[in-house]
């Protein structure tokens, strides 16, 4: 199992969601080996069975093709039954619909070359307005008038998330399009310029996760990092609390 | 019938050279200028593997040839490894692989092999190449502009490639000038493949190479007319004020964009690069099948098991093609209707593929198979190939696309395809068809000296971007990777990667080598037909004149009528009567 950390490395997972994800990766690429080993071993016998020196005069007739026949369906029939049974449904249940619990907390993120801004709508649970004319005074546009947004939070770069709750991310984006991936958590959404997409997850360790911008958005795109801190639901509370009394 | 009296001997250089309208000639223009292109797309990998490999490291020796805008002090800048990336993609696709397979051997072989004197419209296609040539120029010309070449990618996704200084302008026009000769270029092929066939020449008696560049024709023909558009409404967003890309509101660098109408879509030109971007890769794929093909079916000495299926299998995959784009936009925001069938159609595709594959694997099966160069190449590329093949399963299934999307495992997966794939097949094709343009053969031990290591190390640098891959190293990052703590553990791989690629391009020494020295000092050979194969070029003088052929063509039989039962030798030509 050790030489697998090193021709398998994938992140140690973080997230409820992404086990199917993980199942998946390790079934498909368990065919892949076992069809390449199948055809790489039937490659060399044939090499050296029939070279010039070893079989001089060519045999035309050969069972080899309804083998080969049995093979191709036999691989069809896997290919389908892991996109039937496992990627169509996950996709269903994932990521073309919202979180079915109502304990979720939904979060906002703007991305902008090459930083992401985070958005929480605060202890009242109410994002306030942002528009375009505000962009000036603040990265998110956020209306310093409407009362909604008086007890919002905003971050960069840093998203703060208590363990084992269910993250609703809201994504658009400011200039050009970017990528929001977590590997950690098994999820990547592109932010494109006029549309709003979703991503959600549950984490399940504490701990820091970095965020990869996952499209190319110009000179900073290798920089465009992120963070997701996973944190105790007290540690969330407190850390909402502090960042209130910084608003005031 | 005889046929073509010799060039009168008061055509000039040029125009026997230069502005030739014989689809030979062109064909070797097509070919050595994408060599070259494709020899300079991976020199801007070299430089590229340099800064992956030691990033903010000065570039030793040739460092400072750059200049202070792209590598101050010989250290790369973000900008210039961005548009280096760019190019090269938009190089070795767009320059090299697809004008070599498509451009060059399929002039220099389409006439030839099914018996014509020339292509159907000699002059559209010497225009083809050099609207070719002028934008292969104008790419190279963009390296000049103050600001750089496009560094947007060789996808240029607007909103970044509306905005993008004007590098991506001279792109689009390049893009244009490419589009306008493929289109040439595809017409004129499927007149010649549909009308020119010399008697006898059924379609069930095409060869494979035929048939790939007949689906190869039709898919540049359908395929690329949509991006010709979406080229030029990106112009006219950049140019005249336009927005069909870019939405309202957009706010750039703390600016709102005030000067922009707004209102259009960003994600409407994905859809349209990608209706040609995926059909793409099969005319990239197809021509190579078609090379490999022929030297396998002449070196094994056996008919191509499956041929019918191969045929219908390369039809049935021209049409999938048309219906698989949006498997490359998974996660732009898709619902579970649309990835659904993008999926299936996706699975869809590997079955004819694997028909194709399997068929030649089982083609050696009993046969009495000859190791020369030609066909170490062409033995090469089926493993190589297939395994890139078996690696778009995982990017194909949406869910697994999730954690691979954008990472070093596309580029691998993808490479395999096109690098010790694609051009494993066209460097055999190259051995194989070698002498009979030149009437020399290239050179054996030579020819070793350069499969081996090139094998060798194009595994060593391709695997590895697919472990990175899996730990999520992402491509497109001028640092390679530095930035993020999670990549570090994979990262040791960059210079393993970077080393390869340079001892690679040290193997190509003995290519560069052996084809020049070849063409003078060659062993010569004594027949038209040195490899004993069986289809209608061998039947013509060496190097074919013009006119092509100098005794009236009769086909007989099909392709690949090797040892025959009770014939007299152990290949059947086309083109003779007696077996
Ligand atoms: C054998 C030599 C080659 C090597 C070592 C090589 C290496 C690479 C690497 C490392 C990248 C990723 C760069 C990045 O993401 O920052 C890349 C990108 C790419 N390569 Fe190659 N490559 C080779 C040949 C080819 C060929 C033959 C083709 C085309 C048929 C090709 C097409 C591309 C494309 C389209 C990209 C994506 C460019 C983009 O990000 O827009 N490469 N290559
Ligand atoms: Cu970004
Ligand atoms: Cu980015």
């Amino acid at each position: 199992m050790g030489i697998l950390k090193y021709i398998f490395p994938m992140q140690p997972l973080a997230s409820v969601e992404g086990r199917d994800i993980d199942t998946l990766m390790y079934l498909i690429h368990g065919l892949i080996l076992v069809l390449f080993v199948g055809w790489a071993v039937y490659f060399i016998v044939v090499l050296i069975k029939f070279r010039k020196s070893n079989n001089p005069k060519v045999q035309r007739t050969s069972s080899a093709s309804k083998i080969s026949t049995m093979v191709e369906w036999g691989v069809a029939a896997l290919e389908f039954l892991l996109l039937f049974a496992f990627s169509i449904p996950f996709w269903a249940v994932h990521v073309a619909s919202k979180p079915e619990y109502k304990n979720v907390l939904e979060i906002r993120v703007v991305a902008q070359q090459f930083a992401w801004n985070v958005h929480y709508a605060g202890p009242d649970g109410k994002f306030g307005r942002a528009s375009a004319k505000f962009l000036d005074d603040n990265p998110l546009g956020l209306d310093p008038d409407d009362p909604d947004g008086k007890d919002d939070i905003t971050t960069m770069n840093q998203i703060y998330v208590p363990v084992n709750k269910t993250i609703l991310i809201s994504l658009t984006s400011k200039d050009v399009v970017h990528s929001l991936g977590i590997p950690a958590m098994r999820v990547k959404q592109d932010v494109i310029p006029g549309m709003s997409t979703t991503v959600w997850f549950t984490p399940i360790k504490k701990g820091q996760f970095e965020i990869v911008c996952s499209q190319l958005c110009g000179l900073g795109h290798y920089r465009m990092r992120g963070i997701v801190n996973v944190v105790s639901q007290m540690d969330f509370d407190r850390w909402i609390q502090e960042q209130k009394g910084n608003h005031d | 019938m005889s046929i073509s009296k010799k060039p009168s001997h008061d055509a000039s250089f040029v125009q026997k050279y230069v502005f030739s309208t014989d689809h030979k000639i062109i064909g070797i223009q097509y070919g050595l200028t994408s060599l070259f292109f494709l020899l300079f797309g991976f020199g801007l990998m070299m430089i590229m593997r340099w800064q992956l490999a030691y990033p903010g490291h000065a570039l030793p020796v040739m460092g400072t040839i750059f200049g202070e805008n792209n590598m101050p002090g010989g250290i790369m800048l973000p900008e210039f490894y961005n548009q280096l990336g760019a190019m090269h993609g938009t190089i070795m696709v767009f320059l090299g692989v697809v004008p070599l397979g498509f451009g060059g051997f399929g002039n220099y072989l389409i006439p030839l092999q099914i018996g014509a004197k020339d292509m159907a419209f000699p002059r559209l296609n010497l225009l083809s190449y050099w609207i070719f040539f002028a934008a292969g120029g104008l790419m190279l010309a963009s390296f000049f502009l103050p600001g750089g070449p496009t560094g947007n990618g060789w996808t240029s996704y607007p909103p970044l490639s509306d905005l993008a200084h004007d590098g991506q302008s001279i792109w689009l026009v390049g893009m244009f000038l490419i589009i306008i000769s493929s289109l040439f270029s595809s017409i004129n092929f499927i007149v010649t493949i549909f009308q020119l066939r010399a008697p006898g020449m059924t379609f069930e008696r095409l060869p494979f190479f035929i048939w790939a560049q007949l689906v190869t024709a039709f898919l540049l023909l359908l395929a690329f007319p949509p991006l010709e558009g979406a080229a030029f409404m990106q112009l006219m967003d950049r140019l005249l004020g336009t927005s069909f890309f870019l939405p309202s509101g957009l706010d750039v660098s703390g600016q709102v964009l005030t000067n922009i109408s707004g209102g259009g879509n960003a994600l409407l030109w994905q859809h349209l690069f990608w209706f040609l971007g995926h059909p793409e890769v099969y005319v990239i794929i197809l021509p190579a099948l078609g090379i490999v093909t022929e030297i396998i079916a002449n070196n094994t000495r056996k008919p191509i098991s499956g041929f019918n299926y191969m045929r219908y299998s390369v039809i049935f995959l021209g049409f999938l093609s048309f219906i698989v784009w949006s498997h490359h936009m998974y996660l732009t925001g898709m619902g579970t209707n649309v990835t659904a069938f993008f999926q299936t159609t996706t699975m869809l595709v590997s079955i004819p593929s694997v028909i194709i594959i399997s068929g030649l694997f089982i083609t050696l099966w009993g046969g009495s198979i000859r190791f020369n160069s030609p066909m170490l190449f062409a033995l090469a590329f089926l493993p190589m190939f297939g395994f890139g093949g078996l690696t778009g399963l995982p990017l194909g299934l949406a869910t697994t696309d999730i954690p691979l999307h954008d990472t070093y495992y596309v580029i691998g997966h993808f490479h395999y395809v096109v690098a010790p794939g694609v051009i494993f097949a066209i460097f055999g094709g190259i051995y194989y068809w070698f002498p009979k343009a030149t009437g020399r053969k290239m050179n054996e031990t030579l020819g070793r000296l350069h499969f081996w290591p090139t094998l060798i190390c194009m595994n060593l640098v391709f695997f590895p971007m697919l472990i990175q891959g899996i730990a999520g190293v992402n491509r497109r990052l001028y640092d390679g990777g530095e930035s993020y703590l999670f990549m570090h553990d994979v990262l040791y791989w960059n210079v393993i990667i970077s080393w390869a690629v340079w001892v690679m391009a040290v193997a190509q020494i003995p290519f560069i080598f052996n084809f020049f020295w070849s063409i003078f000092q060659g062993e010569k050979v004594t027949s038209d037909n040195p490899w004993e194969a069986t289809t209608l070029e061998w039947a013509a003088p060496t190097p074919p004149p013009h006119g092509n052929f100098t005794k009236k063509i009769t086909v007989y039989r099909g392709p690949y009528e090797y040892s025959l039962e009770g014939a007299s030798k152990d290949y059947s030509p086309q083109f003779e009567k007696d077996i």
